[in-house]
C-alpha cells in the first residue's frame, strides 16, 4: 500500500517537476542572460492555458490546442520582449519589477475581459485518457506523457544548447555577453529570440497543464514562485542546475504534501498534526531554498565563469 | 525663499489632514477617511521599505511578511480576547524584529536576484503557513472584533486610527530624515553605491544592511497592526508577494532613497488606484499600462522629476 502511494506521488511529482521546468528552462536563460527579472513569465503560462481552452473549443483537437498554446505565448513573449523588455535590460532590477508588475495586472486583466471570471475547464484527450500500468498499479496515461514529454524538451533543449551555433552563442552570451557581441554577433536578435523561445516554453507548459488545473487569470503566478525557487535553487543561468532543481522541488512538494501530515499524525496528537501538517508540507521547497541559498548562495549547480 | 516655503508647504498639508476626518464628518464624506487612512498606513510601510531599498539599495520583495506579521498580532490575540493595544504592540515588534532578524540574517548572505528572490521566498513561507492556520482562519482570515486599544486610544474608533496613523507617519518620516543623514545612514548610502568602498572605509557593511532590515521590519509591522484595525481583518493575502510589489511600485513612483517619496508615491498609487476604480472597472488594465510606462521611462519618481524642475526654474531664474 504505501510502496503504490510513495510511486504514485513519486510520479506526481516528476510530473509537476517536468512542468516546472519548461517554465523554469525559459526563465533562467532570461535571468542568466539578459539579467532580466521576467516576473510576468507566469503571465505566460496564463496565456498559453487560456490559448488552449480557447482553441480547444473551437476547433476540437487537443493538438490545435497545444499549437495555439505555444503560438499565443510566443506571440504575446515577442510583443514583451520588442516593447518593454529590452529597453529595460540594461537598468536596475527594479524597474523589470516595476514592469513585470504592471504586466501581470495588464494580462490578468485582459483574460478577465476577453474570458470571464469563471475558469475553463479542458477535457484530457481521448488517446491519452485512459491509465497506464506502472509496476503494477494504474497511472493516469495523461500525466505520464507529461513526463515523456518533459524529457523531450531536456533532450531537445540540450542538442539545441550544447549542438548547434545558436546554442554556442546562447552559452557564450550567459557568461560573456559584450564579448559575444564585440565578435559581431546580433545580441539584439539573439536576446529576442531567447525570450521568444522562453515564452513558447512556458506556454507549452500553460497548454499541457490546462486538462488536470482549471484555467483562470492569476493562475501564472502561484506557480511562478515555484518557477523562480527552482531557478535560484538550480543556479541562475543554468538549463541543467533548473532540470535538476525542477525535478527536486517538484518531488519535495509533492511528496511533502502527502507524506508530512502522515508522518505527523504518528508522531503527535491529530488535531496538532492536522494543523501542522498542511502548514510544513506548502512551506517545505521554501524553508529547503532558504537553506540552500544560506549555505550556496549561487544555488546547487552554479555556472562557471572563467575568468 | 525656497528654504521657508517648503516647511510652510509641509505645515500646511499637516494641518489638512489632521483636520480631514472632522471635515469629511461634517459633510458626510466618512468613506474617504477610509481611503486617506488607507494611504496614510501604506506611507508608513513604504517609508519602512525605503529605508533598506531606498538608502541600502536592497530590493526587499518580501515586505508584506512584516505587513502580514503586524496584522496577525492583532488578530490572534483577538481571537483569545486579548484587545490590550500595549499587548498588540509588544507582540507586533518582538515578533518582527525576530523574523526580521533571522530572515535579514539569511537574506543578506545573497545579493541582486538572489536577495529579491530569498526575500520573496520567506514572504511565501508566511503567506502558505498563515493560509494554513485553520484555527485562525485559514485563507479566509480572522475577523478583529475589537480594535487595540491603549487606555483612551481606541484604534477600532475610525478617527482615533486616522490620527494614531498620521502621528506615526509623521514621527517615522521625521526619524527617517535624521536617520539619511545620520552617520549610519550616510554609510548605509554609502555601502548601497560600492560596498567594497564602505568595508574598506571599516565598515560593517553586512552589518549596517541587517540592522537596518529589522528596523525596516519592525515599523512595517506597526503598519500591518494599523491595517488590521482599519480592515477589522487579517488575512494571509497581506502577505502575498503582490502587496510586496505594491510597496515597491509606491516608492519608485515617489522617489528612490528620498525622505518624502514614499508619501508621495503612496499617495499617487492609491490615488490613482481609487480614481480609476470609480471610472472604470476594467481599472487594472489601465494602470498597468500606466506601471509599466513609470518602468520604461524611468523616471527618478515624483519627487526627483519635482526637484529637477525646481532646479531648472531657479537656473532660468537667476
Amino acid at each position: 500500500m504505501l510502496t503504490s502511494t510513495l510511486l504514485a506521488q513519486l510520479l506526481n511529482g516528476l510530473q509537476y517537476g517536468m512542468l516546472l521546468f519548461l517554465l523554469a528552462a525559459g526563465l533562467t536563460l532570461i535571468l542568466g542572460i539578459m539579467s532580466y527579472v521576467n516576473l510576468a513569465h507566469g503571465s505566460l503560462y496564463m496565456v498559453g492555458a487560456y490559448g488552449a481552452a480557447a482553441a480547444y473549443g473551437a476547433t476540437n483537437s487537443f493538438i490545435a490546442a497545444i499549437a495555439a498554446a505555444i503560438v499565443g505565448a510566443a506571440a504575446v513573449g515577442f510583443a514583451i520582449e520588442r516593447l518593454v523588455a529590452s529597453t529595460l535590460y540594461r537598468r536596475d532590477h527594479v524597474d523589470h519589477v516595476l514592469a513585470s508588475f504592471g504586466l501581470v495586472l495588464l494580462l490578468n486583466e485582459l483574460a478577465r475581459t476577453i474570458w470571464g471570471p469563471q475558469p475553463l475547464f479542458l477535457t484530457v484527450p481521448d488517446a491519452l485518457s485512459g491509465t497506464v500500468d506502472v509496476l503494477g498499479f494504474q497511472y493516469s496515461a495523461y500525466r505520464f506523457a507529461i513526463v515523456g514529454l518533459g524529457i523531450a524538451v531536456v533532450l531537445g533543449a540540450h542538442y539545441l544548447i550544447h549542438g548547434t551555433r545558436i546554442g554556442m552563442l546562447v552559452r557564450a552570451g550567459s557568461t560573456h555577453a559584450q564579448m559575444v557581441s564585440a565578435l559581431g554577433v546580433n545580441i539584439k536578435v539573439l536576446n529576442a529570440a531567447l525570450f521568444t523561445f522562453g515564452a513558447a516554453l512556458a506556454g507549452l507548459a500553460g497548454g499541457i497543464a490546462a486538462p488536470i488545473v482549471s484555467v483562470q487569470m492569476g493562475m501564472g503566478e502561484n506557480i511562478l514562485i515555484l518557477t523562480l525557487v527552482v531557478i535560484v535553487v538550480g543556479g541562475i543561468g543554468s538549463i541543467q542546475g533548473s532540470f535538476y532543481s525542477a525535478l527536486i522541488i517538484g518531488c519535495i512538494d509533492t511528496m511533502g504534501r502527502s507524506f508530512i501530515p502522515l508522518g505527523l499524525r504518528e508522531a503527535m496528537s491529530r488535531e496538532l498534526a492536522n494543523a501542522a501538517g498542511p502548514a510544513i508540507a506548502s512551506m517545505l521547497v521554501y524553508v529547503v531554498m532558504a537553506v540552500i541559498l544560506s549555505i550556496k548562495p549561487q544555488g546547487l549547480f552554479p555556472i562557471k565563469v572563467k575568468t | 525663499m525656497n528654504q521657508l516655503l517648503k516647511p510652510a508647504c509641509l505645515a500646511l498639508g499637516l494641518i489638512a489632514l489632521a483636520a480631514f476626518p472632522f471635515v469629511a464628518a461634517q459633510v458626510d464624506a466618512s468613506f474617504y477617511v477610509t481611503v486617506v487612512a488607507r494611504i496614510l498606513i501604506f506611507a508608513i510601510a513604504a517609508t519602512a521599505l525605503n529605508l533598506v531599498f531606498g538608502y541600502g539599495g536592497l530590493v526587499s520583495l518580501g515586505h508584506a511578511l512584516f505587513l502580514g506579521l503586524g496584522a496577525y498580532s492583532v488578530a490572534i490575540p483577538g481571537v483569545f480576547g486579548i484587545s490590550n493595544g500595549f499587548a498588540h504592540l509588544g507582540i507586533c515588534i518582538a515578533v518582527c524584529a525576530l523574523a526580521g532578524a533571522i530572515t535579514g540574517a539569511i537574506s543578506l548572505r545573497t545579493t541582486g536576484i538572489g536577495f529579491i528572490m530569498i526575500t520573496l521566498a520567506f514572504a511565501q513561507m508566511g503567506y502558505f503557513a498563515f493560509m494554513s492556520l485553520k484555527q485562525f482562519g485559514g485563507d479566509d482570515g480572522t475577523p478583529i472584533s475589537a480594535g487595540s486599544s491603549f487606555g483612551a486610544l481606541d484604534l477600532g474608533n475610525s478617527t482615533h486610527l486616522y490620527l494614531t496613523s498620521l502621528v506615526v507617519l509623521v514621527a517615522a518620516t521625521w526619524l527617517m530624515s535624521i536617520v539619511r543623514v545620520s552617520q549610519f545612514g550616510m554609510a548605509l548610502r554609502g555601502a548601497s553605491q560600492n560596498a567594497r568602498r564602505a568595508s574598506a572605509m571599516g565598515f560593517n557593511v553586512k552589518r549596517l544592511q541587517w540592522q537596518a532590515y529589522v528596523l525596516s521590519a519592525v515599523l512595517c509591522g506597526i503598519a500591518g497592526m494599523l491595517l488590521a484595525n482599519l480592515s477589522a481583518f487579517a488575512s494571509p493575502s497581506t502577505m502575498s508577494w503582490f502587496i510586496s510589489g505594491e510597496l515597491i511600485v509606491m516608492v519608485v513612483l515617489g522617489g528612490v532613497g528620498t525622505v518624502l517619496g514614499p508619501i508621495v508615491g503612496t499617495l499617487a498609487f492609491i490615488g490613482v488606484e481609487e480614481a480609476m476604480k470609480a471610472v472604470t472597472v476594467h481599472w487594472a488594465a489601465y494602470f498597468g499600462v500606466a506601471i509599466i510606462l513609470v518602468a520604461v521611462t524611468g523616471k527618478k519618481g515624483i519627487i526627483g522629476s519635482f526637484s529637477l524642475s525646481m532646479a531648472k526654474l531657479q537656473r532660468a531664474a537667476t
